[in-house]
Formats: C-alpha cells, structure tokens, sequence
C-alpha cells in the first residue's frame, strides 16, 4: 500500500493535465456557450425585478412621510408579510428589499437549480457526460464547471445589483447586502442542486428535489415570519430565504449573517463533490432494482401510460401541498393572535375590518400562491407531451393504434386532474390546519376547500395556453408556457407595487378570481374562464392532429 | 396480390430543405422489400410519412387500403413498427413496455411467442430501461414488433444496435415471418441485410427513389468482377467493355459489363485460362456505383467546379 502515492506520483508525471480537474475550462466554456440566451434571461429578470422595485418606490414615495404612510396603511399585514417578508424599516430600501429581497432570492436560486442540474444530471441522463468523460476529461470536471457557471451566474447577479442600486440613489452598503443576500442564497442553492444531482439517477427528479427544498424554505420562512413572536419565528432562520431578511439589507446590516449561506454553500459543494466521487456515471445513490417482467393488467393505454409516467411527480407535489398547507393554516391562528394583542395594529385592522378580515386576507393570499403553484405544476405536467415527443417516446405510441389527440389528452388529463387534486389538498390541508389550530375543523375545511378549488378555473387557463402552445408552437412551447405563469406571478405578486393599471393585471387570470374566503363569490368569472381553457386545449389539440411529428 | 404499401411522387419539405423530392414506393403484399439509401436519403422521412407522423406535402400513399394520414389510428392497429434509434421510458421494465406496445396496438401478445422471443433474443426484461444499452432497447421494441400478429411489420435500420450472433436471429425471424405471409418494409444501408432477406429493393438517394427491382433485376444492369490467371499476357485495350483493368503479368482483375461477357470470355479463352473467377457485384458495388454515376450526372456538381 506504501508504492500507492509513488505509483499515484509517476502517473501523473507520465500522463500530465489527467487530474480529476482537467477539462473543466473547456467544459466551462461550453456550459456557458449553451446556456447564451437563457442565463442572460435569468440575470436580467432579476437584476431589472430588483431595480425597477426600487425606482418605483423612489419615484413613488419621495417624502418619508409619504412612505411613512405608505407603511402603516398596512404593509405589515400578516399576508403581505407571508408573500414578502418583514419590512424593517421605511426608506426606499428597505421596501425595495422587503418586496423583492425574498423573491429575488428565489429567482436566484431557481436559476442555479436549473443551471446546475442542466448540466449535471440532465447531461448526465442523455448520456451526453459519457462522450465528453471518455476524452481527456477529469472525473469531477462537469461538476466542477456546473458549480463554475452557477457561481458566475450569481457573481453577475451580485455585481449588477451593486451597480445598479446606488445609480438609483440607495446607500451603497445596503445595497451590496441586498445583492449579497441574492447571491448567496443562489450560492446555497447551487450546493443543494450539486447534492440533489448526486442523488437521484434522472434530472427530473434531481430539480425536484432541489426545487421541493426551495419550496420548504419559502414556505417556513413565509410561516416564521406571518406568525410573528407569538408563532415558530425561528423558522425565518433556519433556511436559506430567510436569511435574506435576517441580513437585515438598508435597517443596520447584520453582515455575520453572510456567513450562514457560504457555509451552506460550501458544506453542501464539499458533500456533492465526496458523492460525485464514490458513485459510477449514470448512477444515482441507490441501485436501479429489478421490476417486473410483464405490465400489470392496469397498464392499458395511453391514458394509464401517462399516469405511469407522471404518478411519482405529482404524488411528491401532493405531500408537498399537504403538509406546506396543513403548517400555513395552523399558522393562521397565529396570525390572529398578533392582530389580537397588539392595540395600534388591531385599530388599524377594525378600520378594514377587523381579526376576521385580517385572517381572510392571509388566507387569500395563501389560497393564490396555491393557485399559482398548482399552474406552474400543470405547466410541467403539459410540457411532458413535448419531452416525450422530442425525446423520440411519443413515436413509437403514435405509431401504435393511438390517435393524435388520445395521446394528447391522455397528458392533459392528468394535468388537469393533478393541478384540481393539488388545489383540493391546498384548500382542506389548509382548512383542517386552521380549523383543528383554532377550532371549527369541519366548517373551515369545506370555506377552505371552496377556496382552493375557486383557483381552478384561472389556474386551467395558464395550463390550457401550454396546452394550445404544444400544439401550435412546439418548438417554443416552453418558453411560451413558462412565460405564461412567469406573467401570472409577477401580475399578482407585484402588479400592485408597479402601480399597473386594472387592464394590465386584468390579463392574468387569477385576476378575476373572487377573493376567498371572505369576498363575494361571483359566478361568472369561473364560468368564461373555464370556457377559455377548454377552448385553449381545444384547439390545440386540434393543432396537434394537423402537424407534423417529431 | 394487392399492394401493402403503394406511394407515388411523395414530397416533403422541411423549411427550405427538401427531405422528399417526388419518391416512389411499392411493397407487395407478403414480400419482404428492402429500403436502402445513405444517411440523410430519407428513410426516415418516408417511413415517418407512411405511418402518418408527417404530413406529406405532395403525392400519393396508400398503405394497407388506407391514407396514411386519414386513417392512420385503425391502419396502426395492423402494423408494427420498430424505430431506428429507439428511446424508452427509462423507468420501466422491458417487459412492461412489451407489453404496452401490445396495447396501444389495441392486441395481445401471445404469451409463448413473446416467450419464444426473449429467449431468441437473450433479453432480460425485468431490467429498467434506463440500465439497457442501444442493443437491447433495439431487442424490446423488435420483440414488442415480432411478437404482434400485426400484418405489416416496418423496421428502421433493425439491426443497428445488435451483435452479429442477434443480427442472425433477426434475419431468422424475419425469414419466418415471409413464411407466414406478413410483409416486411425494412429500411437499411447494412446492405449485406437486405441481400440475405429482401425478395425486392427499392434504392434512394437525396429523396427520390433511383432503382426498384429484385435483387436479379438490379444485378442484370450491372457488372460482373472477373479474376483470372492467364497461360499468356494479355493487353487491356484488347478487351472491350472492361473496367478498373489491373493486370499484373499473367494475372487479371477487371469489371466486365453483363453485355459483353460473352466476347470477354472467349478472348481469354483464347489466350488460355489457369483459373477463372466470376461473381456477381455486392450490393455494395451496385450502390457505390450507383451514386459515383449519380454525382458525375449531377448538374450541381458541374456548376460548382468552374466557380472554383
């Protein structure tokens, strides 16, 4: 064992540049070559997301005393503060940071999910890594030029916020915390997608796993901080989002707290990095077990083929609905409690209508993020047609005695069915939690339940455009669709802070859903807006009987 | 006999490429009919337009009685098809997907015969498809294919994936499906394929159909290769019709021209023959004349030259 180093020792001498990192610049290169359009598109989303927030608001709101009044018209209401966080503070700043801090973090951490596992695992999945590995490639160098471009990519990101920011009359300390608290939680991410990548054997579920943890630290992040001190307020500082409010950016910066992401980062990369090194190309951590030799009875047609394929996925959304909305509801009691006990607040709160009305909102609130999340479930559910087409899976079913819009809808079925199922655990899980926090479980399960499915008919309009865009625009119907519920959440999250006109946030269509619980419920809309998904799927379906394959 | 598949002058163009550029297609009824063209041919297309998932821009096409397009659901359930590079879904079984192909074709597999097959084909089919290599993905869509008691069975480039000792067990299978009458479309450029399957072929290039014939009829255009071992030397302008002449003292080698064998052979009669052999071209030699021809005909190629 002694002659290992020597041998390990003349081997490098005798092959020079065959390091576990050789390669990685070229990779690097090629990693940014792919992703020319899309990273540029994710740095500026955000970047723009950040500065026109602050414009805004500057522009907006010159006097402190304007935003003084701005701030105690209600900003602190426990449903704002579960969407965007705790507004520390009313400079220009700070509400820049309190309305787009957070989000801006999730932005960030969505795009090095992406990144990262595109060029990973999905590289990885497509047997694409083995061509590249089999030339004079390093063992860790995909990983390491994944982590490369992740790391630029949010290096970028910093930069131009620390640019930009102080162009627009902002402190510049608070501003390079605003853009560091961006950055890093994309930083922790980009350590959570390396792991993720090493985990699972396909690239779907790696961004799932990636994508369900970013959903965990939103979520108790919006929970710790809506329930005030009287609820698990900890909760804001145990994940990454979090971390972006506790940074404090523009209200006395609590720099230490940087530390907390870059230790993430750096502790999840080492991890990853140790896995990547114990694992064979195209393997996951577990084995692919054997599975049956035969299909079983229930495995049909092309409706239960896309059952089969897209079961897994949704049963994870499923329990990620159910316990995320079961924690949200039962924070709800909370929420009522802080409106309770504290006596300026609760004159502000009677004014528009007291505890109830307060719980409402929050409630509302909730049930829209529901919403929204559901349709960007639907979406991927729908663009599943265009994997398997152009993944060369959906010629060997139409070749088969399966029609056009059989295997069409038999995807739209499930994600229909799938974004009702989810709206449905998001109204009862949300309900029971309340209920059984505060009481009265059954009445506020079934106000709940209404709620989550009021959703429905608006959430079926943005799935039904991915479904008339596969149709029509194969080639460009993901950024069609992706686009599509980018355009529902920035309308509903951040219309009203753009001061947009009704017309403007009357295209999306969680525009018009009645606000519940609590509003009036008004028939009409879900009647024409579930006329224009079917029309939507309707006709493209139709389109997909008249075009081309593949 | 009626025709399985009868397509006259099928164009299709993709943007400004044309994929199909006026092809003709005519398979019997029960006959095994190869497909043979280059990469890039249009094999594929053709076959993707048959089965209806493109549409054709021009022309005719009648498979099974049917429009391809119109009627592809029912025509569908009657045939099978096995793709030329074959993806799966990559967490399910072999044998699942066996199955699947089964149904989605509105049938049954009959259990001995799928049976039969894995054992043929040496296939493990409760292996994820994720864990299978190109040669064994190809072995579960053409079981899924040969186990259907579909009447017309088309494969794209069969054996690409496969190892020579499969390669034979396909050419057997196939064999044995002429002889229950089902017909064969097989596309290829392993030319060795079609000549130990096809009763007839159908060659392509750049999307038109160039030649269409029983293997025989293709050979009788051609040329026999000749080697000989003379008594004496003879003078290569003494012989007429006489291609790629290389002769080396007594020793010959040349190409003869069907037409004029007869007259080749009673000059070296003459000169007196130690050893004779003839054979028929290979179908390799038929296609590579066949398109060294085509390029010296083809007008681009001329006006390009002369810009240089």
């Amino acid at each position: 064992m002694t002659a290992a180093p020597a041998v390990e020792a003349t081997r490098s001498r005798a092959f020079p540049g065959t390091g576990a990192l050789t390669g990685t610049g070229a990779l690097t290169k090629l990693a940014l070559r792919r992703d020319r359009i899309m990273l540029p598109v994710w740095v500026y989303v955000v970047v723009i997301g950040v500065a026109s927030n602050a414009y805004t608001f500057a522009k907006l709101y010159k006097t402190a005393a304007s935003r003084e009044s701005l701030v105690s018209s209600g900003l602190n209401n426990p449903a704002l503060v579960f969407l965007y966080g705790r507004l520390n503070g009313d400079s220009v700043g700070a509400l820049t940071a309190w309305r787009y801090g957070v989000w801006g973090a999730l932005f960030a951490a969505l795009m090095s999910v992406f990144l990262v596992v595109r060029h990973t695992r999905g590289d990885e999945e497509a047997g694409r890594l083995e061509l590249v590995r089999s030339a004079s490639v390093g063992r860790q160098a995909p990983l390491t030029s994944a982590l490369a471009v992740a790391v630029l990519a949010n290096a970028t990101l910093v930069a131009l916020l620390c640019l930009v920011l102080p162009v627009l009359g902002l402190p510049a300390a608070g501003s390079a915390a605003l853009a560091l608290a961006i950055g890093t939680c994309g930083l922790s991410f980009t350590g959570v997608s390396l792991v993720a990548a090493q985990l699972t054997s396909g690239a779907r579920a790696a961004r799932g796993l990636a994508v369900g943890v970013l959903g965990v630290a939103f979520l108790a992040r919006a929970v710790g901080d809506a329930t005030g001190a009287s609820g698990p307020s900890w909760l804001t500082w145990v994940l990454p989002l979090g971390w972006t409010e506790t940074l404090r950016p523009f209200a006395g910066e609590r720099w230490w707290v940087l530390a907390l992401p870059v230790a993430l980062f750096f502790g999840s990369t080492w991890l990853a990095f140790s896995l990547a090194r114990r694992r064979d190309l195209g393997a996951g951590l577990l084995p692919d077990r054997p599975g049956r030799p035969t299909a079983s009875a229930a495995l049909r047609g092309p409706f239960a083929l896309a059952w089969r394929l897209q079961w897994p996925a949704l049963a994870g959304w499923a329990a990620g609905y159910a316990v995320l909305f079961a924690v949200c509801g039962a924070a709800a009691k909370g929420i009522g409690q802080l409106v309770g006990s504290s006596g300026g607040l609760t004159k502000e709160f009677t004014r528009i209508g007291g505890q109830t009305a307060i719980i409402n909102a929050y409630l509302t609130a909730l049930m829209l993020l529901g919403g929204l999340v559901a349709a960007a479930y639907g979406v991927s559910a729908v663009l599943r047609l265009h994997a398997e087409e152009t993944a060369d899976r959906a010629e060997p079913v139409l070749a088969a005695s399966v029609g056009r819009a059989r295997f069409g809808l038999s995807h739209l079925v499930v994600a229909f069915a799938g974004t009702a199922a989810l709206l449905v655990i998001a109204g009862v899980a949300t309900g029971l939690g309340y209920g059984l926090a505060a009481g009265g479980a059954g009445r506020e399960t079934a106000t709940m339940l209404g709620a989550g499915l009021a959703q429905l008919p608006a959430a079926a309009v943005i799935v039904g455009v991915a479904a008339l865009a596969y149709g029509v625009v194969p080639d460009g119907c993901v950024a069609v669709a992706w686009t599509a519920v980018g355009l529902a959440v920035l309308l509903n999250i951040f219309g009203q802070a753009f001061q947009l006109s009704h017309w403007v946030l009357d295209i999306s269509p969680f525009t018009h859903v009645p606000k519940l619980p609590g509003g009036a419920v008004v028939g009409a809309p879900f009647v024409w807006l579930s006329v224009i998904a079917l029309a939507c799927c309707a006709a493209g379906l139709a389109a997909l009987r008249r075009r081309d394959i593949g | 006999m009626t025709n399985a598949i009868e397509a006259r002058g099928l164009r299709k163009r993709f943007g400004k490429a044309t994929a199909l550029d006026g092809l003709d297609l005519t398979v019997a009824a029960g006959e095994v009919h190869a497909f043979l063209g280059p990469n890039g041919a249009g094999k594929t297309t053709t076959i993707r337009v048959l089965l209806g998932l493109l549409r054709r821009d021009g022309g005719d096409a009648v498979l099974l009685g049917g429009d391809p397009w119109r009627d592809a659901t029912a025509l569908h359930s009657r045939l099978a098809y096995v793709p030329g590079d074959v993806t799966l879904w990559p967490a399910m079984t072999g044998g699942e997907i066996i199955d699947l192909m089964a149904r989605l074709r509105g049938g049954q597999h009959d259990k001995t015969r799928r049976q039969e097959l894995i054992e043929r084909f040496d296939l493990d089919p409760s292996k994820k498809a994720r864990s299978y290599s190109k040669g064994n993905r190809q072995k579960v869509a053409l079981i899924a294919a040969l186990a259907s008691d579909a009447e017309l069975l088309v494969f794209d480039e069969p054996t690409s994936g496969l190892d020579p000792l499969m390669e034979a067990a396909f050419q057997e299978c196939v064999n044995a499906e002429r002889h229950v009458g089902r017909t064969v479309l097989l596309s290829s450029h392993i030319l060795a394929e079609a000549e130990a399957l096809a009763d007839r072929v159908t060659i392509i290039r750049a999307g038109r159909s160039v030649e269409t014939g029983t293997l025989a009829d293709l050979r009788h255009l051609t040329r026999t290769t000749i080697d000989a071992e003379l008594d004496g030397p003879i003078a290569a302008d003494s012989l007429p019709g006489v291609h790629d002449a290389v002769i080396d003292g007594t020793k010959l080698r040349c190409e003869v021209d069907n037409a004029v064998l007869t007259e080749i052979l009673r000059r070296l009669a003459a000169t007196g023959v130690r050893t004779l052999t003839c054979r028929p071209p290979t179908l390799e030699e038929l296609f590579l004349r066949h398109y060294e021809d085509q390029d010296h005909d083809d007008p681009e190629r001329v006006r390009v030259t002369p810009s240089r």
